[in-house]
């Protein structure tokens, strides 16, 4: 066994409501610089749709992430061979066409432009080549199903739906669409880590953030095709790839990254898991039907005595192993299982899990356009949800239905249950029916009801202290020079050579 | 008195400033050692102008140092003339294909608006130089020929007598031959050569020194270790006056 920590993230979708100020809060702070103008290292997608960049999920066009091999996993798109080979011209990497061309309008032409017979605009112009440009699309350019169809019906899990599904998905798409924030997911089984030829790409040990050393990038580009995720972005004005980074900064000052800081719905949560490093290679290549389960348990219990003691053994803090006690994440991932990770197929292990988006039904449109009310009470069951079970497992569970109608009872358990604390309109059968078929019970319930409504600042983040106080030892004998500077000074006095 | 000094001064020019120059850069400047590709601004044309280029001139480049470095095997195979007509054919396309390449990344940079954005003069030194150096080189194909066997015979120990600082520079000034363009050629292809490793350093040509052959032999995946509670150390040195290399605490 080989225990590391890991930062790891849950996004809960039900509460999301688009409103991207985590994007705005990361661009503000980290892309708002030339070069870096397409990169939305935090974007929220309209789903059914095409993303950012335009149909990252399908990987027949870009090529990311890891395909199963035999016993274990090579890259799709990159790799030790195909790497070297197109390293002169990479074809699966995505050109600025695919995210879009940046632009900002003309305002000052509002107060210069000379007085005439008609209205001064101000331009659209390329933040590219300053040149005016014609508005092709945008970062969220699907934004709300964008007012047509045509993005929702390019989504590319539709791949896995039949035809009446998809003609089902269309009449819905009329009414229900959710909302997908997406971050790097700073896997386990990194592909951008593995595809970088010169090894600019690493994952830090000691907390799982994947970072690009910015003095070793060489542009080679391959970080940017083996992402399935499409979150390593090329800055075209440095030569260099940036991705997020977790805000590092903020974390080892013991603050949440400004996306989840910031985030007005407060869905996101933060916290650490323990895992097994030794696993890592068998479950990024074990079958598809099992990677979710797999993936699972690949995170170790922190209460379990065992777990702390190898925890320790392998140097992880005492207070990290407290935080891991008390992660959010750990919650709803292990816990109550109510969370699952995006696009689990793609084999990085990502460390970002999503609380699927309960839709439930409450009417729908009929062929004559009149409103039906289909259920006589408020919370119909699972069965009646707007969006078919099929589009969500296309995105979280690798296809498997079950996993996600398994979720679903549990959230909807929870809402019939609150139901029955506060307004007292459930009869104990349906409780306990609802209750038995999602089996958890209704302390499990009130938990996952307060964590996901009213929990603290300090209950969705928990952070454990980075100890840089201690990290200085690692450098240098802190002994050795007390008494030897002064206040200030970081090089030893020396005379002459 | 100019052959000495293309061939007698500017070769050690052209190193020492390629050594300190390089050296500075990687230590000092490791964040402008980039390839600066721009496939991300515009990615059709770049095929074929970037993969004709590359591939033509690494085999060249490979196709000169096993010249320079076993000349006699080289001579050994010219030896029979289907197998000098082979490698000489084959070196031709290569340089076909490494000018033909380009002349398309020169076509691109120059009419497309976005990667005018990322370009500066120094971006067309560099086409300069080495349209001239692969010019030259097809020229002196052209017009001389039997490249390979002379480049064994007479190159190779100039550049050796350069190596040795005993720089043997009536070789190249010594050269004669019929055809005057020939000459010219080999003489300006050296020249040019000595030029463009004398501005390693100041150009995008710094990506090649960087090119990631270790990826070859490299785990797919790399962990670093910012700190570690396992190697923290103890302060074995509280008091001054006391040796440095105390070690018994």
């Amino acid at each position: 066994m080989n225990i590391r920590s890991q930062i790891a993230m849950v996004f809960h979708l039900d509460k999301c409501i688009g409103c991207h100020t985590c994007s705005v809060a990361c661009k503000n702070i980290w892309t708002d610089r030339k070069g870096a103008e397409y990169m939305w290292w935090n974007n929220v997608e309209t789903k059914p749709g095409t993303g950012y960049p335009t149909k990252w999920e399908d990987q027949d066009i870009y090529q990311g992430g890891w395909k199963k091999d035999g016993d274990s996993v090579s890259l799709k798109g990159a790799g030790k061979l195909k790497g070297l080979k197109n390293i002169f011209h990479n074809p699966n990497m995505p050109v600025l066409d695919d995210y879009y061309e940046p632009w900002a309008y003309r305002y000052q032409d509002l107060f210069d432009a000379p007085e005439g017979d008609d209205q001064p605009i101000g331009r659209a112009v390329s933040l590219i080549t300053g040149e005016p440009i014609e508005i092709q699309s945008g970062p969220n350019w699907d934004d709300d199903l964008s007012g047509t169809p045509d993005y929702a019906r390019q989504d590319v899990n539709f791949k896995h739906l039949s035809q009446a599904e998809q003609e089902a998905m269309f009449q819905l798409e009329k009414m229900t669409f959710h909302y997908l924030p997406r971050i790097c997911n700073h896997c386990l089984n990194p592909a951008c880590v593995a595809s970088c030829p010169s090894g600019a790409l690493y994952k830090r040990g000691e907390d799982g953030v994947v970072l690009i050393n910015q003095e070793r990038c060489r542009a080679w580009r391959m970080c940017v095709t083996a992402c399935p995720y499409k979150k390593s972005y090329y800055n075209w004005n440095t030569g260099k790839s940036e991705k997020c980074v977790l805000c590092y900064p903020r974390l080892e000052s013991g603050q949440p990254p400004a996306c989840m800081h910031s985030c007005v719905g407060r869905i996101r949560y933060l916290g650490v898991m323990l895992y097994d490093a030794d696993r890592i290679q068998a479950v990024a290549s074990c079958n598809e039907s099992e990677i979710v389960d797999r993936h699972m348990d690949i995170y170790l219990n922190p209460n379990d005595p065992a777990v702390i003691k190898a925890a320790r053994e392998n140097g992880i803090a005492d207070s990290t192993i407290k935080a891991a006690q008390n992660s959010p994440v750990y919650k709803f991932v292990k816990e109550w299982k109510i969370a699952l990770p995006l696009h689990p197929e793609f084999r990085t292990l990502p460390n970002l899990f999503y609380v699927p988006p309960l839709l439930p039904a409450m009417a729908s449109v009929s062929a004559d356009g009149t409103y039906d009310t289909i259920s006589e009470h408020l919370l119909a069951g699972v069965e009646k949800l707007r969006v078919p079970i099929r589009y969500l497992s296309s995105l979280f569970t690798a296809g498997n239905d079950d996993k996600v109608i398994d979720v679903f009872k549990k959230l909807h358990a929870v809402r019939v249950s609150r139901r029955d604390t506060t307004v007292k309109d459930v009869t104990d059968k349906q409780l306990n029916t609802v209750m038995n078929e999602a089996s958890i019970d209704v302390d499990t319930a009130n938990a996952i009801f307060r964590l996901t409504s009213l929990a603290t600042f300090e209950e969705r983040f928990v952070i454990p202290a980075a100890h840089r106080e201690e990290a200085i030892e690692m450098l240098e004998n802190t002994g050795d020079y007390k008494g030897s500077t002064g206040f200030g000074f970081k090089e030893k006095p020396a005379r002459g050579l | 008195m100019l052959d000495y000094l293309l061939f007698g001064a500017l070769p050690y020019v052209a190193l020492a400033v390629f050594l300190i120059g390089s050296i500075y850069r990687y230590t000092k400047k490791g964040f402008q050692v980039s390839s600066l590709s721009s496939q991300f601004l515009e990615g059709r044309k770049l095929f074929f102008g970037s993969q004709f280029f590359h591939w033509g001139i690494v085999m060249l480049f490979f196709g000169h140092l096993i010249g320079f470095l076993i000349p006699n095997a080289v001579v050994a195979w010219n030896g029979s003339p289907v197998r000098l007509l082979v490698l000489e054919f084959t070196a031709f396309g290569f340089a076909i294909s490494s000018l033909i390449g380009l002349l398309l990344l020169i076509k691109r940079r120059a009419t497309t608006k976005r990667i005018q954005m990322v370009s500066n003069y120094m971006d067309y030194v560099v086409y300069l130089v080495l349209f001239v150096q692969i010019a030259s080189g097809i020229l002196m194909a052209y017009y001389g020929r039997w490249g390979s066997n002379w480049f064994a015979s007479v190159m190779t120990p100039y550049l050796r007598s350069v190596f040795a600082f005993n720089p043997n520079v009536d070789l190249i000034a010594q050269l004669s031959t019929s055809n005057t363009m020939a000459l010219l050629m080999v003489k300006t292809h050296i020249a040019s050569a000595f030029l463009i490793i004398g501005i390693i350093p100041f150009t995008r040509f710094v990506h090649f020194l960087v090119a990631p052959f270790d990826y070859i032999w490299r785990k797919y995946q790399l962990v670093i270790w910012n700190w570690n509670h396992k190697e923290i150390r103890t302060s074995r040195n509280y008091f001054p006056g006391k040796s440095r290399d105390f070690k018994n605490n």
